[in-house]
């Protein structure tokens, strides 16, 4: 049998944006609601639940990035030149929220500047994530293995959907997070946020999984052609169900449980894009096929990813531990 | 406005710009993680407390540099597809997978024990927090080790073929990793780092012996920083020169530029102390020479015939006079740290180490010269390898993406003002918590409340100083 080195490595950068995204999205998350809780105490706690693990969250950037570069060194070198501006725009952000964490603590004076450093770092590295996933459903012209169009066709009514859609997204991940991590006052306002948050989340969701069959004879087929069909009627049932449990968690008190049900809400979404993406990288110009490096450098890579992966989230599990339960209002980090 | 001339060089412009300012951070955290480790370590086993202060002092110190380094090395990692995207693609196959294994054996290494080194000593205990400092300072060295290797492959790249689409495709894996000039570059770097680290702890002590506030800890870490200076300048002196030998066989025209050699000389190269070369018209102007040393340098025979720049076409002849003086720069810093190691040796014989004023003075001014010979360093050996991104294969002039020229200038100004803002005001922060004095009474910079009881008996008050982060 022949090994289909690029199928398995799709594989593998989807995973690893999908821990991005649900991981430094909770933390993001944190940020966006920031400018909602105006107290100081209450902002050190949000911080200091997010603080120890953060940067490790972050790292799933850099191996989707990296990744891609490596694997499927034809996507990298289309879609980061078709997304440049969105691109630079959430690296700065991620700059200003990601020095924020140590900066707040050093200063007095300049405290405001890094709440703000933080909160709009987080909000504009989101924003524009959304922006530039949506860009990408919507296609990117490529000619001679190279972007064909200009450095503004990123921005449209959709794609701007998909920024606020995934800004209100990553403040519902952020709310829960919250709600799982701290104590008294705090806790109850994040319940209120994941409330509205939840609700507008899923609708976001129904109106985009709406819209994006349109965009494209491709993902009509997908949606509604066999075997895909299947999962276009389980899924808005599925969301339904997470839905219920982020707020059957709310009401129950049972901390854990939005948490880990808005997890699930952003992996069925993750599903959704994969499979009207399938089997392009770049729709509907690259296929997976198209835009993997040779087998050499996939087999070199993959046997470290085999390997290393495991012990990544095997350690990474263990920093989760090693910091787990409630955020003692009296203790912090910092 | 732009044509295309122009966006290359804006890129050119924007990835020195900012691969300048993140190499800062990777030098100073490099070698302070591996500090941070010894200073643990050291606490572990002999219980004095000294080491556990200084290691609290450092680590706060740390945490900011590390911060700046993390934000500004994801910058890097995006900016080969924004900026490069030519170059992405065709060496792609052969650099990509060496940087995921970066990211897989270091950076998760990196971000997942710094938490627990930062902030989880109470909660770990003081073995498991050894371990995760250590774990720290290895990562950062793993994570030199692959991006090294991938720089030295630009370098002298080995061990590839080329396929149909104009891709490199990697055929040896061992050839591409340890490429002729890799061993040498991870090696004078790693000192460099450790080396720039000594300096700048060596700096603080100093400052802190003129102003007399601490003297036990300044003491302390102004000996060991000083120790370090004297053992690793030396050797980086050496390693730089055979890092020099190893150029001239597979980068001659580097070195060409870096002598300021543009006459062949058939019996014997000067070795040109000063000058100013003229690349216009293919001369150095005002040069102080020394006959024959180069070649007694480089050859190791006084009468050995080099060749110069007149043997190398104009339009594959890298810009001459940053390399010349950027090497200088370099190098004569390398002489001033091996000063510096020298008379601390000297005093330390005589048992004025902490005391002479004259060689605190010294290490304070020259606490940032590891920066600069980093960056000298960085610039010699990045201007002195154009035209070309894949030494000898793949010019820069063909590299970069098909981007507008206003979307790249647009980046490079956005860069530039964020770059100076934030880590302006995070060189501020650093300076600020480096003159904290280590044993300082007054209330900690950002009161955010220290869990200190209770976890080492004995120790809990002292580490009441400024701004560090709870244990
Ligand atoms: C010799 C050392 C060295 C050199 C030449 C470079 N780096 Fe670096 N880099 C490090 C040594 C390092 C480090 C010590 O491992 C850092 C510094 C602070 C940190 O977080 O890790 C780091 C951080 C760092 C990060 C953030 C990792 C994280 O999320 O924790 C990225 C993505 C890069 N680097 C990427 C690059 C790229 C693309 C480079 C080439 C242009 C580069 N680095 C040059
Ligand atoms: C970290 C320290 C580094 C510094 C200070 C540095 C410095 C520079 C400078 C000054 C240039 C511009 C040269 C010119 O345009 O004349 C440059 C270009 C470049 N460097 Fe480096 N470099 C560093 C490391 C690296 C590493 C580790 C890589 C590869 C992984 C790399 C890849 C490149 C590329 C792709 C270019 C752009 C093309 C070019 O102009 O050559 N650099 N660098
Ligand atoms: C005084 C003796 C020194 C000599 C003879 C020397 C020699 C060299 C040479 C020949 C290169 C260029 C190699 C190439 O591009 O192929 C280089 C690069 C470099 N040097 Fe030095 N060096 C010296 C001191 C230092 C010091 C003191 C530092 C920093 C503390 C330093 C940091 C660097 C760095 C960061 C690079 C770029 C990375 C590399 O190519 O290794 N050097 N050095």
């Amino acid at each position: 049998m022949v090994i289909d080195y690029a199928f398995i490595w799709a594989a593998i950068i989807a995973f690893a944006i999908l821990a991005y995204v649900i991981l430094d999205g909770f933390d993001l998350g944190v940020g966006i609601l920031f400018p909602a809780f105006k107290d100081k105490h209450d902002r050190d706690q949000m911080m200091n639940s997010v603080a120890p693990v953060w940067d490790g969250n972050e790292t799933w950037l850099v191996l989707g990035g990296g990744g891609l570069l490596a694997v499927f060194p034809l996507a990298y070198a289309t879609i980061l030149p078709a997304l440049y501006m969105p691109i630079i725009l959430m690296l700065i952000g991620l700059i200003f929220r990601g020095v924020a964490f140590e900066y707040r603590w050093r200063t007095h004076r300049w405290r405001g500047v890094w709440d703000v450093a933080f909160a709009g770092g987080s909000i504009v590295a989101a924003l524009m994530q959304g922006i530039a996933l949506g860009a990408l459903v919507q296609g990117i012209p490529v000619v001679n293995r190279a972007y064909a169009g200009g450095w503004w066709d990123w921005l449209t009514p959709f794609s701007i959907g998909t920024g606020v859609a995934l800004v209100i997204g990553y403040g519902l991940l952020g709310a829960t997070w919250l709600v799982f991590k701290t104590v008294g006052p705090l806790r109850l306002r994040a319940q209120q946020f994941a409330m509205s948050a939840a609700v507008l989340t899923v609708l976001a969701m129904g109106v985009f999984s709406l819209w994006t069959p349109w965009l494209k004879p491709h993902y009509l087929d997908r949606w509604f052609g066999f075997p895909t069909l299947i999962f276009s009627v389980i899924v808005p049932v599925l969301v339904l169900v997470c839905l219920y449990l982020i707020f059957k968690g709310l009401r129950d008190n049972q901390d854990w449980l939005p948490f880990v049900a808005s997890l699930a809400l952003f992996t069925l979404g993750f599903a959704g894009i994969g499979i009207s993406f399938y089997p392009y990288m770049v729709p509907t110009a690259l296929t997976i096929w198209d835009a993997a490096a040779p087998d050499s450098s996939l087999k070199f890579l993959l046997v470290g990813a085999v390997v290393l992966v495991p012990i990544i989230l095997l350690y990474t599990g263990y920093a989760y531990w090693v910091f787990r339960g409630k955020i003692n209002p009296e203790e912090g980090y910092h | 406005m732009f044509d295309n001339f122009d966006a290359v060089l804006l890129a050119r412009a924007q990835f020195a710009f900012t691969v300048s300012f993140h190499i800062i951070f990777p030098a100073f955290s490099i070698g302070l993680a591996s500090y941070l480790a010894v200073l643990n370590g050291l606490y572990l086993w002999t219980k004095k407390e000294v080491y556990y202060e200084l290691f609290n002092f450092w680590k706060t110190i740390f945490a900011v540099a590390f911060g700046m380094g993390v934000v500004s090395g994801i910058v890097m990692a995006y900016q080969f597809g924004t900026n490069w995207s030519v170059f992405s693609d065709k060496a792609g196959p052969v650099i990509g997978p060496l940087m995921g294994y970066e990211v897989m054996t270091a950076f998760f290494l990196e971000a997942g024990f710094l938490g627990v080194m930062l902030f989880g000593r109470a909660r770990v205990g003081p073995v498991l927090h050894f371990f995760a400092t250590f774990m720290v300072a290895v990562g950062t060295l793993i994570s030199a080790t692959w991006i090294l290797a991938v720089n030295s492959w630009m370098q002298t790249p080995a061990g590839f073929g080329m396929n149909d689409k104009g891709q490199f495709i990697p055929l040896d894996w061992w050839a591409v990793i340890f490429n002729p000039s890799f061993p040498y570059r991870l090696v004078h770097m790693v000192l460099a780092a450790y080396l720039t680290t000594a300096l700048v702890v060596g700096g603080v002590g100093a400052w802190h012996l003129l102003r007399k506030t601490a003297p036990r800890r300044a003491g302390k870490m102004f000996s060991m920083a000083m120790g370090m200076v004297a053992i690793v300048a030396p050797i980086q002196i050496f390693a730089g020169d055979a890092h020099g030998l190893n150029t001239l066989e597979h980068q001659p025209v580097k070195i060409m530029a870096m002598e300021g050699h543009f006459d062949s000389h058939p019996d014997g190269a000067p070795l040109i102390l000063f000058g100013i070369p003229d690349q216009q018209n293919q001369r150095v102007d005002y040069a102080v020479q020394i006959p024959k040393l180069s070649s007694l340098i480089l050859k190791h025979d006084l009468n050995a015939p080099m060749a110069g720049l007149d043997t190398v076409p104009r339009e594959l002849q890298p810009p001459v006079a940053v390399v010349f003086w950027s090497f200088r720069i370099m190098v004569g810093l390398g002489f001033a740290m091996l000063g510096l190691g020298l008379f601390s040796l000297w005093t330390r014989y005589r048992g004025t180490l902490t005391t002479n004023v004259w060689l605190h003075r010294l290490a304070v001014a020259m606490g940032p010269a590891g920066f600069v010979a980093v960056l000298a360093g960085w610039v010699t050996t990045e201007v002195g390898r154009q035209p070309y991104t894949v030494y000898g294969h793949l010019l820069t002039s063909q590299s970069h993406s098909a981007i507008e020229a206003p979307a790249v200038a647009t980046s490079l100004i956005l860069f530039i003002i964020v770059y100076f803002f934030v880590f302006g005001s995070g060189t501020f922060y650093l300076l600020r918590l480096m003159a904290r004095l280590p044993r300082d009474p007054t209330p900690e910079i950002g009161d955010a409340p220290i869990r200190t009881a209770g976890i080492v008996p004995g120790v809990a008050s002292p580490h009441r100083d400024g701004g560090h982060h709870g244990h």
